[in-house]
């Protein structure tokens, strides 16, 4: 970006106008669709602009962590494929990849995000641990916030088999699996947060910010909201500085914007369910 | 503050949408163009295995017996008299690097350019330490071609007062192939904005200066954002337009006979609708 290109997106964005026509709260369109990959089970892509997000989520059984031995965990990894953009190639992407997974465990390390309780089949024994595959597709800025979205559609579209734990004799457990595939639990959402990435450019804060504008910032701020304004966590990025005024207005345009963004997402998951099985997948090829 | 969310839906493909008289052979690398060994192979295509085979992505020409393939995302070529709009990269000891999406930087000798005034001497000394002045790292120019190298690097000139240092607007990058070479590369849009489009690619869309600016040789580059919100928006407007055009229609912008409408400026929203005629 030229030095005039960046003086004269600052005068704009002062005046609450954007390259692209949108004002400093604004989002892109997104498009949501979930259960696309047909071995996980749960499944969710997510297009903010051009930024292409897949979430898959497998359950699988395992011991639980000694120090919570009546509660099952996600573990979260991601990866940067090569073609979102060239930078990915062979292990570039590792880094970034690295530093999503560890803001997605801090989002998700609290009692009220989802309810680990309900994932314990046998306290000490079993429990199902949900690994969380995020892969993106495309790059177009803005990553945080997309694949927070995608992860809690992915969340809400995941099925775990009822499991029942038979108890013989001599004590040892067996664990039966019902017969009907359709029997499953569901985890809620509720609690789920999403982040708000919100950068300041200027002397204004943008959120969703293009590429473009994510190379005018110099400092972020990433916020982490449920759907009732709560802020769970926040996290600066950037080499620029911030100073605790800002910091204030970010968090509460962050949460006013959470709020929102809550609220599309859970009527948009709620209407796709309401579309039933008859619904017309559009999957990667449309 | 706005916040749109939707289920996808499964897009149409263009090619029944739009009705084309000629259809465009297009291929990829590696498809078969045609088994007819009667024909000589141009650019963009290989002989394998008794038949011809397209080496790049684009669509098929055929003069007479050449078959050629011209692709569709190239990089600039360029020839004498095409106006580019480019970006200074380096300022060196006697000239300006600018980068016009070619294969090799272009280049803007210090002679080239007219001096404030419109004074004609020697360039001295001073003028090459006040070069830095004039055009830094990062300025975006509209230029002509004055020469092309052996190499196929493009000496640009800025010798008339209509191209110079290039003020408040949007830069939109479409493939060079897109754009075709014509009388005039300067248009005033009615709706407020105006346009240059670089044959390299580069499109600038600004908006139309209230009065014509005579004897700075435009390098005084007018950051004033007083009055202009109406064009700003006008000209962001059409870059929207613009992009859209170029994703969805791959056919040549501004040639005769074709026309961007622009949406009037009381139309609430942003999202343009688009009609392409032609």
């Amino acid at each position: 970006m030229t030095v005039l290109d960046y003086s004269r997106s600052l005068e704009q964005i002062s005046e609450d106008l954007r390259v692209d026509g949108r004002g400093c709260e604004d989002y892109r369109c997104v498009e949501v669709e979930t259960d696309v990959v047909s071995n996980t089970s749960g499944s969710a892509r997510v297009k903010l602009g051009h930024t292409d997000i897949l979430v898959g989520v497998k359950a699988e059984m395992g011991t639980p962590k000694l120090e919570k031995p009546d509660e099952g965990y996600l573990e979260f990894f991601v990866d940067c494929s090569a073609n979102a953009t060239p930078e990915f190639e062979g292990r570039g992407g590792d880094d970034l990849g690295t530093e999503i997974a560890n803001t997605l465990y801090r989002i998700f390390n609290n009692k009220s995000s989802v309810d680990l309780k309900s994932l314990c089949i046998s306290p000490r024994e079993h429990c199902w641990i949900l690994y969380v595959d995020v892969l993106l597709l495309e790059c177009d800025g803005n990553l945080f916030d997309t694949i927070c979205i995608a992860v809690k559609a992915a969340l809400f579209n995941t099925r775990i088999p009822r499991v029942r734990v038979l108890e013989d004799e001599e004590g040892s457990k067996d664990i039966e699996l019902s017969d009907d595939p359709y029997d499953c639990i569901r985890l809620s959402v509720e609690n789920v947060p999403c982040i708000v990435t919100l950068c300041k450019i200027g002397y204004r804060h943008v959120v969703d910010a293009t590429l473009q504008e994510e190379a005018c910032s110099l400092a972020s701020l990433l916020v982490s909201v449920t759907s009732t304004g709560v802020v769970t966590c926040m996290r600066k990025v950037g080499k620029g500085s911030l100073d605790p005024e800002s910091i204030f207005e970010m968090m509460e345009t962050g949460k006013r914007v959470g709020k929102v963004l809550h609220a599309s997402l859970q009527s948009v998951l709620h209407k796709e369910e309401s579309l039933g099985p008859k619904r017309q997948k559009v999957g990667f090829l449309g | 503050m706005a916040m749109e969310m939707r289920l996808p839906v499964a897009r149409k493909p263009l090619s029944e949408s739009v009705g084309r008289d000629t259809k465009k052979h297009l291929v990829v690398p590696g498809d078969t163009i045609t088994t007819d060994t009667g024909f000589m192979r141009g650019h963009g295509t290989y002989m394998g295995e008794e038949k011809l085979i397209a080496s790049v992505a684009g669509s098929v020409e055929r003069v007479n017996k050449l078959i050629c393939v011209k692709a569709l995302k190239t990089r600039y070529n360029g020839e004498v008299g095409d106006i580019v709009v480019g970006r200074i990269t380096e300022v060196q000891q006697k000239r300006w690097k600018v980068e016009t999406n070619s294969r090799l930087d272009s280049v803007l000798l210090l002679s080239s350019m007219n001096l404030p005034g419109g004074e004609l001497r020697r360039r001295s000394a001073e003028d090459e330490l006040a070069m830095r002045g004039f055009l830094q790292e990062g300025d975006l120019i509209s230029a002509e071609v004055q020469a092309v190298f052996s190499d196929g690097a493009v000496s640009l000139h800025t010798r008339s007062l209509k191209y110079g240092k290039l003020g408040q607007g949007v830069l939109v990058q479409v493939s060079p192939s897109l754009v075709k070479r014509q009388k005039t590369h300067f248009h005033d849009l009615p709706c407020g904005a105006s346009v240059i489009l670089g044959n390299n690619g580069f499109i600038w869309i600004y908006p139309t200066p209230e009065h014509k600016e005579e004897g700075a040789g435009g390098f005084a580059a007018d950051l004033e954002t007083e009055g202009v919100r109406v064009s700003t928006e006008a000209s962001l407007r059409t870059s929207s337009c613009l992009l859209l055009a170029m994703k969805w229609n791959w056919g040549a912008l501004w040639s005769p006979g074709r026309t961007l409408r622009v949406p009037a400026a009381e139309a609430p929203s942003f999202l343009p609708s688009l009609a392409v005629s032609g």
